[in-house]
């Protein structure tokens, strides 16, 4: 692709030379450049770089769902197609990606599954509609994670972007953040989980139980840290903090100074020759930890089941600092009207009624509604994934891959040990611009 | 008459061209000098772009802004990535046409040199990793002959893995242009010099190389936009540690600071049609083809 592009423009530019000669007699140049600045104006001031119109489809339902690979699989699209009838086509992106398709295509979706730390970056920008909790049956039983930012009762860490913080909306069309709950949100909460480093025991031979172990330099050329700045940030935070560095008032929301700081030991741990690598793609770091390559590093929840699978140990540690968490949800484009918003609102009741929230819990995820998911979870499936405890008989996977053996427990223990043990969540900054900048001077350093 | 005749002729890719390449080059341009927020481009005349890019850059008493650091790893990717693939390219080309006979031998042999491009470069590269690894078959191999006694770090995630990557690439970029300059070569005229007791190295550098020119400069074009462009096999082999403007690039589209990834993106523009124009100084090239 790359290789074949830039082939392309040598070409271009030894025609280019004969042809701008050319050009000069036909179009001057001020005429030229009239029309395409014209044409860039009509194009990015509508703010519309139109998609696909909108599937209308007068017999099957169709929703075109875009989100991250995470809710997308086939089993629950034909169980959704089983229960409601609803056809369901996925437009699969990275986070990144998916922040972009909201702003820049509105109307090549009819549902999205966004994360809330893109909150502060989507809902000034009126992309969204705000979403009518009234029309959502299980609303009531949201976990409190989300509406309160509680888990069992205690409050967890709200450091960063927090649900709580932007789950609500001034009215439907607002694109203000409000502190009161209201009867609209900004995404209707379906999946989350709290993030840490992953470890290979067999190769690090000792307990780890602190953040600051990543830039130990016992684990000098075998460490890594992800390679997308708006969650790295978050996790580079972590280590700094765990090292007795600097404590942060709010690591989701540093000052430029902080950033700096931040920035400083990672650049000089880099430089010492820290890392082994950096990853960007959730593949990229199964690999670099089934190899050995790395023993230590940011890791997702999925992708230590992936190692695992392979018959390589591999551990989700707890740390004594906390998680790092995240949450995702649902909304709809502000085009969204009639029937089409009738039916995703019909397909956010199904995914929270029970079905999918189990299809969740057992890869490790947490439904963003666990009244339902209980009901549709074996007792001994609950207690491994939810209450902490050995498992009575092997634990599987929904696609029926081996997770876990009899007698094991899960990293981390019990959804209130892991969620209650949240310290920060994954957040958009203020300081946003000066810290990617940051972020890439330490890649080139 | 005639004119318009050849006009229409052009005319098709007259308008591929305008559309597909001055078109978007144009509003990379005016894009380049519009101001961002988090989720919107602002149409504005504004140089900050610019002037981030080459922050600090100018002042001489601190280290190496990240602008100048990372071009100045590019250029020695460029370098090291063109000398091998020019060697290595050469070598086979001069293979191809002097010492294989028949015609039907070279094609097949020509062939065996595409087979690589099959599967997607991509795929290419990360073939690489279990090669070299820690624990890859390159160091299992060097441990158990005796060679090496513990893992080298520095085969992979390692300027050595991006330069080999990138030789493994491109190597065929340069022999095809410079296999199809070696070919046109008059034979008689290498008879000639033979017969006027030129040995084999005076034949090569007097005769051949000045020949093949316009070969090697193509060549070189293919390579140098090709590598100057790169943040993927950087990315992939250098472990992501190894900075590169692609990659900066990248980032910034996928934050949505289009503006200022338009700014880098024409000066990378700019760095890269001046090594263009220095090369094609040293042939002309339309003449020569």
């Amino acid at each position: 692709m790359i290789k074949l592009v830039s082939t392309c423009n040598i070409f271009n530019f030894y025609k280019g030379v004969d042809m701008s000669k050319k050009m000069n007699k036909k179009i001057t140049r001020r005429s030229m450049l009239k029309s395409t600045t014209a044409l860039a104006g009509a194009a990015l001031g509508s703010g519309l770089i139109t998609g696909f119109p909108a599937i209308h489809a007068s017999g099957t339902p169709t929703i075109r769902y875009l989100g991250t690979a995470v809710n997308m699989g086939s089993e629950p699209e034909k169980k959704l197609f089983e229960d409601t009838g609803i056809k369901v086509k996925y437009i699969s992106k990275t986070t990144d990606e998916v922040v972009k398709t909201i702003l820049t295509q509105p109307n090549s979706f009819d549902i999205v599954d966004s994360e809330y730390f893109s909150m502060p970056k989507l809902v000034p920008s009126g992309s969204l509609l705000g979403m009518d909790t009234n029309r959502i049956k299980e609303w009531s039983n949201v976990v409190t994670a989300f509406t309160e930012g509680k888990v069992n009762g205690k409050t967890i860490g709200d450091q960063g972007t927090a649900p709580k913080k932007v789950l609500y909306l001034k009215g439907p069309n607002s694109t203000e953040f409000s502190k009161e709950p209201t009867r609209y949100a900004t995404l209707i909460p379906t999946v989350y989980n709290a993030d840490t480093l992953g470890i290979r025991p067999d190769l690090i031979k000792r307990p780890i139980n602190t953040w600051a172990e990543l830039l130990n330099p016992e684990f000098k050329g075998k460490a890594c840290i992800l390679n997308i700045p708006s969650i790295g940030i978050m996790d580079a935070a972590m280590v700094v903090e765990a090292m007795g560095e600097y404590t942060y008032p709010d690591k989701g929301n540093m000052t430029k100074a902080e950033i700096d700081l931040t920035m400083k030991i990672f650049t000089e741990a880099k430089k010492a020759g820290q890392f082994r690598a950096f990853w960007s793609d959730f593949n990229e770091s199964v690999n670099l930890m089934a190899s050995g390559e790395v023993v230590i590093q940011s890791m997702w929840s999925p992708a230590i089941t992936a190692v695992r699978s392979q018959g390589i140990p591999c551990i989700y540690q707890p740390l004594k600092e906390g998680y790092r968490a995240w949450a995702a949800g649902f909304a709809l484009p502000s085009t969204a009207k009639g029937r089409q918003a009738d039916i995703c609102y019909e397909y956010i009741n199904w995914f929270l009624s029970g079905w999918m929230g189990a299809y969740l819990n057992r890869q490790g995820y947490y439904s963003a509604v666990l009244t339902t998911a209980e009901k549709n979870m074996k007792a001994y499936e609950w207690d491994y994934w939810m209450n902490g405890k050995p498992a009575a008989q092997d634990i599987l996977s929904p696609t029926g891959k081996k997770l876990a053996s009899k007698g094991e427990i899960r990293d981390g223990g019990s959804y209130n040990d892991r969620m209650g043990a949240v310290a920060c969540w994954n957040a958009t900054m203020d300081e946003n611009k000066y810290m990617v900048r940051k972020w890439n001077e330490m890649i080139a350093s | 008459m005639k004119i318009n005749k050849y006009f229409l002729l052009a005319l098709p890719f007259y308008l591929i061209f305008i559309f597909f390449f001055i078109i978007p080059l144009i509003l990379t341009i005016i894009v380049s000098f519009w101001d961002y927020t988090e989720y919107s481009i602002i149409p504005d005349f504004i140089f900050d772009n610019y002037k981030y890019i080459f922050n600090k850059c100018f002042k001489i008493s601190t280290d190496l802004c990240v602008t100048f650091k990372t071009y100045l790893s590019t250029f020695y990717f460029c370098f090291m990535a063109w000398f091998f693939t020019l060697i290595i390219g050469f070598t086979v080309a001069y293979f191809l046409v002097f010492h294989v006979r028949s015609v039907g031998m070279q094609i097949v042999l020509f062939l065996i040199c595409t087979i690589p491009f099959w599967t997607s470069n991509v795929i290419r590269m990360i073939s690489w990793i279990p090669l070299l690894g820690r624990n890859g078959l390159f160091n299992s191999f060097l441990i158990s002959t005796g060679v090496i006694d513990e893992p080298q770090e520095w085969f992979l995630y390692s300027h050595f893995s991006v330069i080999l990557a990138f030789v493994h690439l491109y190597t065929l970029f340069m022999i095809v242009p410079i296999f199809n300059s070696l070919i046109r070569i008059d034979k008689s005229l290498i008879e000639a010099a033979y017969d006027s007791g030129a040995n084999g190295f005076q034949i090569l550098t007097n005769i051949i190389i000045p020949l093949c020119k316009p070969g090697i400069i193509i060549g070189s074009i293919f390579v140098i936009t090709v590598v100057m462009g790169d943040f993927l096999t950087i990315g992939i082999m250098g472990g992501q540690q190894i900075a590169s403007i692609g990659k900066i690039i990248q980032v910034e589209m996928s934050y949505l600071q289009l503006p200022s990834a338009a700014a880098n993106a024409v000066i990378l523009l700019i760095i890269t049609l001046l090594l263009i124009w220095t090369m094609t100084k040293f042939i002309d090239i339309r003449k020569e083809l």
